[in-house]
């Protein structure tokens, strides 16, 4: 019987070029006729060369994770094969260049060799169009219809014909050439159902959430992988009347998105570990001063310059305790990529509503993977603008008037009579400087109320679900791009009878409690699985609810598949 | 967004007066201090081109100068060491027609802040950045500052400040700021008239301004005998001859060193899409289908 729900891997030297673009091409092909794709990359943190793979899970159902290993594993070269061979699942398929690996005898794989390089170079005098006769290759032996790969041809060179006509050559010659091979896989894509999605990254998904929430000020400094939101800002933004700036540097950037704030205009910022780093002295002054910021750390691996192409959950002590000081924050993780847009759009509703500065944690394979999505949702959270004097006396106007929630209203020069200054020091209502004992207890006090009334408004179902069976023996806890891979082991135990269940929440400072609480109380073990070493997360847990979870870490620089988190599931119930 | 061009001298019936730009708290400053008379003539100015106070935002890092917005009746921004030209550099892009002024010391533009200071010049954002120089670190009492004088003795330096000091007119001219002046606090009149040039210049200005420190550095006896007026027909438009006045003074000269007329960072990119269109999340996401 066909498998019409299987994961393609291509990898190769990046020197050669196109490892990465042939998989987005066919994911991007899949997904525009109407299959499910969920693409991963990971390549070398270098200027040019070294390995690197990409790989689109393809469905005509609904996929939530990378999966596990491979099914068809495309070697560009050598190492790809050797790098790979022992991810590729059973029945298997090895595609390859032949005249540049040489596979081990293995009969438990079905092999294709192609003379990929040669064909371009001597039957298509086309040496370019490697890539494109790789895609019709792909297409012929797996069942996309070629057209859709030939519809982005025409798209992407539509003002090359020359190139257009040589890529749809190299294309359909791929094809035709699967004709003279005898398939011998059963991978075989099903049915599209055409209908219309969206294929998004995570960073395409928070950019739009941004730009819907209202963002119309964007600073950064370039940084991996949180780059193309910076990019996309300086595209998008001058067309709704923003602006985006590239900053000097990562203080200067978060530094001019308080400037914003101040003056009136819902303003972000986004980076990776390094440049969180540099921003911690600015995150206390918009704490301090009361100003609405959202920051997004898109983390990446390793302390110091670490391994800046690969994820990492490793930021979360970071963002939970980044400053000197007591200084309020609130912590977000979106779980996908369609997750992403709803997240920030609540980003930017808790910084205006609180005015704090606001934390969003993405991470390598979350922000740069991408993913099909039917739309993305604009009615579960509004678009908040923040609370000003209105109608109030200039002359009495306290700007950080100490109220039951903790938020007061915030004045915006140039539209408001109400002037005030605001404070880096500790300050009176009116924010001046006042730095006697009751003050800072009355201040402080005021500063993390609004924490408390934003748990209030997270701790809930939306925001913190739950997924498997009521009770259950083990509970899962997980954060971040970690969800998909989560559900899809918890569903794999419940079909073998294990009684598991999940919760994730989105929202890590302040903690959904409540919900938390009573999710513990209804398992009898609780796991944490997280991408970094010292169980960042369990540790909040502990610390906050008082659990003490099984940790399952991971620091490969890759994320968690599927059968990682069901072999603990297992191994933790077989123990119990 | 709010959107427009800067308001300069729009006279409203109501006249405001230079008492109406204090904010009734009592300076913190030492008695003698430069920063009197820089603040003296900061209201004088913002009188004199009768700003509302609505429209006027002054940011400032840390030190004793950066304390100047508590005295005003404007807005005001008392950030964090060294930052005060970004965060005034956003509030300007957001909001191009409010009057920002960025104020600080030495300590401030100079060294902790200094990275900041090119970009800001080179961008030529249309701000008025005042630098209270008074060559020593004042709130932490006494120790070297990034403009100290060679072999200058103090708590931080034992043995000498070894370092060359900043020239912070020549590192502003350097880096392309397009209206670049020094005053002497002990001139607030003149001061005054620099300051209100500064703020009507449309780009990045900067006034480097003697304010000693009484307390712990005390250069009014040096400066009184070194200042001296620039020529009477200089040419403030010639970049070389500033830099190359800026580089071999032996006397401290005061007045406008140089102007001119580059485009505007906060109107450029306003400029990159002529039409503006409202954000429409549908259209925006067809890109991705």
């Amino acid at each position: 019987m066909a498998r019409d729900d299987f994961i393609i891997r291509i990898g190769g030297d990046t020197a050669i070029g196109g490892v990465i673009s042939t998989g987005e091409n066919f994911a991007t092909a899949a997904a525009r006729i109407g299959f499910h794709t969920f693409t991963f990359r990971t390549y070398p943190s270098e200027i040019k060369g070294g390995h690197a793979w990409f790989q689109v899970r393809i469905s005509n159902r609904p996929v939530y994770s990378l999966g596990d290993g491979c099914d068809i594993l495309i070697a560009f070269d050598q190492e790809a094969y050797e790098l790979h061979r022992k991810d590729l699942n059973e029945s298997g398929v090895l595609i390859y260049d032949s005249d540049l690996v040489q596979p081990e005898p293995d009969g438990s794989l079905v092999r294709y060799g192609v003379r990929f390089q040669n064909i371009a170079r001597h039957e298509l005098e086309f040496v370019r169009g490697t890539n494109v006769l790789v895609l019709g290759v792909m297409a012929g032996l797996f069942g996309l219809p070629p057209t859709a790969l030939e519809e982005m041809v025409k798209t992407r060179y539509k003002r090359r014909a020359d190139l257009m006509e040589k890529n749809i050559q190299a294309l359909r010659h791929g094809y035709e050439y699967t004709k003279k091979i005898q398939k011998e896989d059963k991978y075989w894509l099903g049915t599209a159902d055409h209908m219309a999605r969206l294929i998004m990254s995570g960073n395409d998904a928070i950019t739009a959430g941004a730009l819907h929430a209202g963002c119309r000020y964007f600073a950064g400094y370039p940084i991996t992988p949180a780059s193309d939101i910076l990019e996309t800002m300086a595209s998008q933004l001058p067309r709704f009347g923003g602006v985006c700036l590239q900053a000097e540097d990562e203080m200067a950037a978060i530094a001019s998105v308080i400037g914003a704030s101040y003056a009136g205009t819902k303003a972000m910022t986004a980076t990776s570990g390094p440049g969180f780093s540099l921003m911690t002295e600015l995150l206390g002054l918009a704490a301090m001063a009361e100003i609405p910021i959202v920051i997004v750390d898109a983390q990446r691996s390793g302390p110091s310059t670490g391994m800046p192409t690969k994820l990492e959950q490793s930021d979360l002590f970071h963002a939970l305790y980044a400053g000197h000081g007591d200084l309020p924050r609130i912590v977000l993780a979106p779980a996908s990529v369609q997750n992403c847009f709803r997240v920030t759009v609540l980003a930017f509703g808790l910084a205006e509503k609180y005015q704090c500065p606001v934390i969003l944690l993405s991470d390598q394979s979350l922000s740069q993977r991408t993913e099909t999505i039917s739309t993305v949702d604009t009615d579960v959270f509004p678009v908040v603008e923040r609370v000003r004097p209105n109608g109030t006396d200039p002359e009495s106007y306290l700007r950080y008037k100490v109220t039951e929630n903790g938020v007061s209203p915030m004045a915006i020069p140039g539209l408001d009579p109400h002037t005030y200054v605001a404070p880096g020091l500790e300050h009176d209502e009116r924010g001046h400087p006042r730095l006697s004992s009751e003050v800072h207890e009355t201040m402080t006090a005021k500063r993390f109320r609004k924490l408390e009334a934003a748990r209030k408004e997270i701790d809930n179902e939306e925001l913190c679900p739950r997924y498997g069976p009521e009770k259950a023996d083990l509970g899962i806890i997980g954060w971040g791009a970690t969800q998909g891979s989560i559900r899809e082991a918890v569903d794999r135990a419940l079909g073998e009878g294990l009684q598991v269940a999940a919760m994730h929440p989105r929202v890590l400072n302040p903690l959904p409690a409540e919900r938390l609480s009573e999710f513990v109380s209804s398992v009898k073990h609780v796991l944490v699985p997280e991408v970094n070493y010292q169980g960042q997360f369990a540790h909040h847990l502990a610390a906050t609810l008082g659990v003490r979870p099984i940790r399952l870490n991971k620091i490969s620089g890759l994320p968690f598949t599927p059968g990682e988190i069901h072999g603990k599931i297992k191994e933790v119930l077989a123990h119990a | 967004m709010p959107d427009g061009t800067k308001v300069v001298g729009t006279r409203e019936a109501e006249v405001l007066t230079i008492k109406e730009y204090k904010s009734g708290d009592k300076p913190v400053w030492c008695p003698g201090c430069g920063d009197f008379g820089v603040l003296s003539a900061t209201y004088k100015a913002l009188a004199s081109l009768q700003l509302q106070r609505k429209d006027v935002v002054v940011v400032s890092g840390i030190g004793c100068s950066s304390r100047t917005p508590y005295f005003m009746s404007t807005f005001g921004f008392h950030g964090v060491h060294g930052r005060s030209l970004p965060i005034a550099t956003g509030m300007k892009l957001a909001n191009p027609a409010l009057t920002v002024l960025a104020m600080g010391g030495d300590g401030d533009l100079m060294s902790i802040g200094a990275g900041h200071f090119p970009h800001a010049a080179a961008r030529n954002v249309d701000i008025t950045c005042v630098m209270m120089d008074n060559q020593t670190y004042g709130l932490t009492k006494a120790q070297a500052s990034p403009t100290s004088f060679m072999g200058h003795k103090s708590k931080s330096t034992p043995y000498g400040v070894v370092a060359k000091p900043m020239a912070p007119v020549l590192f502003a001219l350097a880096n392309g700021a397009t209206y670049v002046a020094r005053g002497y606090s002990a001139k607030p009149n003149d001061l005054t008239d620099l300051l209100v040039q500064g703020v009507k210049h449309p780009g990045f200005s900067f006034i480097h301004v003697q304010s000693p420190c009484a307390e712990f550095l005390n250069t009014y006896d040096y400066y009184d005998e070194h200042i001296e007026e620039l020529p009477p027909d200089w040419n403030r438009h010639d970049l070389k001859a500033a830099i190359a006045l800026a580089l071999s003074e032996e006397k401290v000269h005061l007045g406008v060193f140089y102007e001119e007329e580059r485009p505007i960072f906060s109107k450029a990119v306003r400029e990159f899409e002529p039409e503006r269109k409202q954000f429409d999340l549908a259209t925006y996401l067809e890109r991705f289908s």
